[in-house]
């Protein structure tokens, strides 16, 4: 028997494309296009069993091997720094880590510059890279408040059209770095379940060249 | 002394054997003691898995560590004589952050280390004794194998600055190809070298194929050596079974600093992570100003844990439950007829939700078979 291929995909529009991708690799699952609440899909005949997982556990599924190979941004990539292996770039889900603070501000480099973000780590060490003393602010979300109610100096988050931003009248100051969904294998699956990885990553790229 | 072998732990199966393996090959066991003076560790720090390690004030106020490694003892211990070899095996406690839960944990981890003037042969008994380590835990098993020496003459000759060549290394521990031609286009654009280690990022399988595959690619190249070098060790496993267990791949990377020679990781189907990590440490040597080299690994035994264990359904075969008036003697003999064909557990008021094959009651002198599970 064929040992079944487990594959994480994120919930959502992202893990949806990812999904379409994977199937027209011929690792198809018919079942996850059924409407319901179910979170695991098995097609045994191509061998493989997909799950939906919150974007940012994706990284742990297979980190942990629950998973072989999954989907995930390189955001989670960088903030969580997985001990995974990082076989391609599906260059799907294509946005960037940017700062970003009101119009009016100058980083004049005087104290400690406060930064409010989801990504402690990201940004961490791209001040660090730039020897600014910076002063983490942790937010779970709707960061484009923090600089609007002075919370924050600037923000660190993923930016896609920018309207989000324009919209609380803040501005890109630097981009710190481009982000998209990447393709992750647990580092062990990836010696015992070698052949249908690799078979996977070769179509994928094979589909990435003909974009 | 008889032990049945469900007693043991996975990880206590481990140690048994490995030993055993490593006694037959002529290699004596190590034994140290859990404190070692901090000063040891705090220059070469980053030699370790994680650079935290517990430390305490001793009554005469020197600054005493418990034993984050023990390869920094041996070393410490081996005599540095030309043409003398050491061969040493351990197991010992260790106590290191987990990567997992980031508070530290006492692991027990076995170990060998080769020091002295190290050939061809101790570094193929020792990729020899790895493997036969892993295939003693499991039969699916496999060795992944890389030269540093290759990396390192391509990596000198790109002449990165020291975060290049420490983000260049890390995408090559990815297998992040993508990633890894792009940074090679910023930083050493046109150099015919940058495409070697484009190359040698691609190449993951069995050591036949790899190595023709490398030495069409390597010779003539600063690489030459250290890749005539691999090859003439591995080419000792030829018409071996544990052949098939090896693998080339440049993905596992170590230190630049420490490591110099080959170096290998350990992977057993179920178990996600690498259990058996190691290489030829001569740099590291020379660090502790040692003029010998050395070669060795560890086998991480935590990760055993949940491996291959399979649990009971039964926390005991035979459950007895005795009254408070039940006599002594008639205990004794009803346990004992029962701890003769399996485990016994007698109680007053046992826990309810135990879970037993057989349940006995012994009421005043009275001795009755209540239930029968299996």
């Amino acid at each position: 028997m064929k040992k079944m291929l487990n594959i994480a995909l994120p919930k959502g529009r992202l893990g949806e494309k990812a999904y379409s991708m994977f199937e027209k690799a011929g690792f198809e699952c018919p079942s996850i296009k059924e409407n319901n609440r179910k979170l695991i899909f098995e097609n045994e005949e191509c061998a493989v069993r997909y799950f939906w997982a919150k974007p940012s556990d994706v990284a742990i599924y297979v980190e942990r091997g629950a998973a072989d190979i999954g989907v995930t941004g390189k955001d989670i990539l960088l903030e969580y720094e997985p001990d995974v292996y990082e076989l391609l770039d599906l260059k799907i889900g294509k946005c960037k880590m940017a700062v970003a603070a009101k119009a009016d501000f100058r980083d004049k480099r005087i104290g400690t510059l406060r930064v409010a973000t989801k990504f402690s780590n990201i940004a961490n060490s791209y001040y660090s890279a730039k020897g600014r003393d910076i002063d983490i602010i942790h937010l779970n979300g709707s960061i484009e408040i923090a600089p609007v109610i002075d919370l924050s100096d600037v923000i660190v988050d993923i930016v896609e059209t920018g309207t989000t931003l324009k919209e609380n009248n803040l501005v890109v100051f630097d981009d710190v770095v481009d982000i998209s969904a990447r393709v992750i294998a647990n580092k062990s699956s990836f010696k015992f379940k070698n052949k249908q990885i690799e078979k996977v990553i070769a179509s994928l790229s094979k589909q990435i060249e003909e974009l | 002394m008889n032990i049945s072998k469900s007693a043991l732990k996975s990880e206590e199966k481990a140690v048994f054997a490995l030993r055993s393996i490593y006694d037959k090959y002529g290699y004596s066991q190590y034994k140290m003691s859990k404190f070692e003076e901090y000063d040891l560790y705090v220059r070469n720090k980053d030699f370790l898995t994680s650079d935290s390690v517990i430390t305490f004030t001793d009554t005469n106020g020197k600054l005493l560590a418990l034993k984050p490694d023990v390869t920094f003892s041996i070393i410490k211990d081996s005599k540095d004589k030309e043409g003398y070899i050491q061969k040493l095996y351990y197991n010992e406690n260790v106590y290191r952050v987990s990567q997992t839960t980031h508070s530290f944990k006492e692991i027990m981890q076995v170990g060998l280390e080769c020091i002295g003037d190290i050939d061809d042969y101790c570094l193929y008994e020792v990729l020899l004794l790895a493997v036969k380590s892993l295939k003693s835990i499991s039969k699916s098993a496999v060795l992944d194998i890389s030269h540093m020496g290759i990396i390192s003459s391509i990596m000198d000759s790109l002449e990165l600055s020291k975060s290049q060549s420490n983000e260049i290394l890390k995408y090559i521990g990815q297998k992040n190809s993508h990633q890894l031609a792009s940074a090679l286009e910023k930083y050493a654009p046109e150099n015919e070298n940058a495409q070697l280690l484009m190359e040698l990022v691609g190449i993951y399988g069995k050591t036949d194929e790899a190595l023709s595959r490398l030495e069409q690619l390597l010779t003539g190249t600063v690489a030459e050596d250290a890749f005539y070098q691999l090859k003439t060790v591995l080419s000792a496993f030829d018409g071996s079974d544990f052949k098939k267990l090896l693998r080339i791949d440049f993905s596992v990377i170590n230190d630049l600093k420490y490591y110099n020679g080959i170096i290998f990781k350990g992977f057993i189907e179920g178990i996600p992570a690498s259990v058996l990590s190691g290489g030829q440490y001569d740099k590291l040597m020379k660090k502790m100003k040692r003029k010998s080299g050395a070669v060795g690994f560890a086998v991480y035994l935590d990760m055993l844990e949940r491996f291959g264990g399979e649990q009971s359904e039964y926390d005991v075969d035979t459950l007895i439950i005795y009254s408070a008036d039940s006599d002594l003697n008639s205990v004794k003999s009803v346990t004992e007829k029962y701890a003769a064909e399996g485990s016994v557990l007698a109680l007053k008021n046992p826990d309810k939700k135990l879970k037993y094959k057989t349940l006995v009651e012994i009421n005043g002198d009275e001795v009755k078979v209540i239930e029968k599970n299996a």
